[in-house]
C-alpha cells in the first residue's frame, strides 16, 4: 500500500485539473490565475505533507493508549473489528451498538471511548489541530481514509435510520438561516459558480460531489494542517455566520449521508491536497 | 394553482428517489430543527438562537428551496418591501470609495469575527460579483455589476431601486442568495449608501 502513494497522488491531480478545466472561468486573467494555482497543486501533489499525518495516524492506531492501555485494533470502523482496508469508503453507516449513524471521525471517537477508556468529551477535546498542537483525530482519520485509496465510495443508504439521516440531510443543505440568510445550497446546488477565484461544487451534482466528498482529509496549504470533512463543514457554518457546530454531531452526520449519496461511486483519493 | 401542484408531484418523485422512511414533512421537520439545535450545544449561543429561529421569509425559502409557487413569490416579496426604511435625509448616495472598502471587506458576524466592538461588517460585493474593472478577484454567484450605473442611468428611480436591492434584495427577488443587508442589520444606512454611490456615482471606478 505503501509504494502505491506517490503514485496514488496522480489521479488526483488529474481529476483537479479535468475539474478547472471545465470549469468556465471568463476572462484571461481568471483563467491565469487558475493554472498558476493548479501548478502549484502540481508541485506539492508530489510530495502532500499529508502523508507525515497518515504515518502518525497509523502509529496511533495501534499505539496502547487510554485508561484501558489499548490499542484501536480491534475498533469496528463498519467492515469488522480491526478491518481498516475498505472501511472509509462505506462510511458514514449504522452502528448497531451505539444505534446511530457515523461517519469516520464519530465511530473513531466511539472506539476511543468503549476500547480505549477514555471519556467522550476528552476524545473529542481537540479535534481540530492549531499551530503548535497536534489533532490525534486528524492523524487518524487521514490513516484510516488512506486505507482506502482507490476504492468507491459506497456509504449504504438502506437502514432506516441511513436513510432518515439522508432526509435529515436534505431538509438542512436546503435551510437558510442566520443573518445573511445562507443555507448550503446557496453555494452549492448550481454549477460553474465560484466565490472570488474558489470555484463552488454543485454537491448535488454526482461529477462534482465526487470529486469533492473522495478528497478529504486533504492537507490544507493555506492552513497548513491536514483537515478533515467535520472541519470543512464547520469552516462552512462559519462562514454561513452560523455558531461552531459541534464535532461529530448529528447534524454533521446528516449531511455528511446527504452528500455521500450523490459522491457514491467516486474513488477515494484521501488524503488529498487543496487550497 | 399549477405551481402547487408542480410542487407536490415535485415532492413525489423526491419521495420515491430519496427512499422515503415514511417521516411525514412536519416529523422530518420536527427532527432536523432538532439535531440542528443540538449541533450547536457549544457555540455561541447568540448566534445560535438566531439560527434556529428562522424568520417567516428564511422559513418560506427553505421549504420551497427547489419550486416556489408564485403566490409565495408574492407574500414574501410584499412583506419584505414593507421592511425598507429609506434614508430619512432623503439622500441615497455616500461615497464610492468608502463603497469600494466595503465590497472588499468580508468581515463580521462570524464567530471568530469578535474583539472589535468598533469595527463594522463589511459587504463582502466582490464574494459574488464583478465591480471595478481592476479587481478581478470577484466571484460569479451574482450577475456582473460592471456599469451599472453607467447602463441603466444615473436617475433617481434607478439610485432608489439600487438602495432598497441592498437594503432588503427580497424585496424585489424572493428567495434570492442574496443577504438583506440593511434589513438584517448587516451593514449601516450610511454603508448602504456608500454601496449606492459605488455603483451609481458617474465618477466610481464600476461607471469607467
Amino acid at each position: 500500500m505503501r509504494t502505491n502513494r506517490p503514485r496514488a497522488a496522480f489521479p488526483g491531480v488529474a481529476i483537479a485539473a479535468a475539474f478547472l478545466a471545465w470549469t468556465p472561468l471568463p476572462g484571461n486573467a481568471q483563467d491565469r490565475t487558475a493554472e498558476e494555482i493548479e501548478k502549484y497543486r502540481r508541485a506539492l501533489a508530489e510530495g502532500n505533507p499529508a502523508e507525515l499525518w497518515e504515518v502518525r495516524g497509523e502509529a496511533l492506531w495501534v499505539a496502547k493508549r487510554g485508561p484501558n492501555n489499548v490499542s484501536l485494533e480491534k475498533c469496528d470502523l463498519g467492515l469488522g473489528a480491526g478491518v481498516v482496508k475498505g472501511a472509509y469508503a462505506e462510511l458514514p453507516r449504522y452502528f448497531a451498538d451505539t444505534d446511530k449513524v457515523q461517519d469516520a471521525e464519530s465511530r473513531l471517537v466511539s472506539c476511543m471511548v468503549t476500547l480505549q477508556g477514555f471519556k467522550e468529551e476528552d476524545a473529542k477535546k481537540n479535534p481540530f489541530s492549531a499551530p503548535g498542537r497536534h489533532s490525534d483525530l486528524e492523524a487518524l482519520t487521514s490513516y484510516v481514509a488512506s486505507e482506502s485509496k482507490g476504492m468507491k465510495m459506497n456509504a449504504p443508504i438502506r437502514h432506516a435510520k441511513e436513510i432518515e439521516a439522508f432526509e435529515l440531510g436534505e431538509y438542512l443543505f436546503y435551510r437558510r438561516a442566520g443573518p445573511h440568510d445562507f443555507a448550503c445550497s446557496t453555494c452549492h446546488a448550481d454549477t460553474g459558480k465560484r466565490i472570488r477565484l474558489q470555484e463552488l461544487p454543485q454537491l448535488t451534482n454526482p461529477k462534482e460531489a465526487q470529486q469533492v466528498f473522495t478528497t478529504w482529509p486533504a492537507y490544507r496549504v493555506s492552513q497548513g494542517s491536514v483537515r478533515t470533512m467535520q472541519h470543512r463543514l464547520y469552516d462552512c457554518y462559519w462562514q454561513m455566520r452560523h455558531p461552531q457546530l459541534d464535532y461529530a454531531s448529528d447534524t454533521a452526520t446528516a449531511l455528511m449521508v446527504f452528500l455521500a449519496k450523490y459522491a457514491n461511486g467516486g474513488e477515494v483519493n484521501a488524503p488529498a491536497l487543496k487550497r | 394553482m399549477k405551481a402547487r401542484i408542480m410542487v407536490v408531484a415535485g415532492a413525489a418523485v423526491l419521495a420515491v428517489a430519496g427512499c422515503a422512511t415514511g417521516l411525514s414533512d412536519g416529523e422530518r421537520q420536527a427532527r432536523a430543527e432538532k439535531i440542528l439545535k443540538e449541533g450547536f450545544s457549544k457555540g455561541n449561543q447568540a448566534m445560535a438562537a438566531r439560527v434556529v429561529q428562522q424568520d417567516e421569509a428564511q422559513a418560506l425559502c427553505s421549504k420551497y428551496a427547489r419550486a416556489l409557487p408564485k403566490d409565495v413569490v408574492a407574500k414574501i416579496e410584499q412583506s419584505q418591501q414593507a421592511t425598507i426604511k429609506y434614508p430619512a435625509d432623503g439622500k441615497l448616495m455616500g461615497d464610492w470609495k468608502e463603497g469600494e472598502k466595503i465590497a472588499q471587506d468580508g468581515w463580521g458576524l462570524r464567530f471568530t469575527d469578535t474583539g472589535q466592538p468598533d469595527r463594522k461588517n463589511g459587504g463582502n460585493c466582490y464574494a459574488c460579483h464583478q465591480l471595478a474593472p481592476q479587481e478581478l478577484s470577484y466571484g460569479t454567484l451574482g450577475p456582473s455589476l460592471y456599469q451599472f450605473g453607467k447602463s441603466r442611468g444615473y436617475t433617481d428611480e434607478v439610485r432608489k431601486y439600487v438602495y432598497g436591492k441592498i437594503y432588503n434584495a427580497e424585496a424585489f427577488s424572493a428567495c434570492t442568495s442574496m443577504p438583506r443587508f440593511g434589513h438584517s442589520g448587516i451593514l449601516t444606512e450610511q454603508q448602504v449608501k456608500d454601496v449606492v454611490a459605488l455603483l451609481m456615482d458617474p465618477n466610481s471606478p464600476v461607471n469607467k
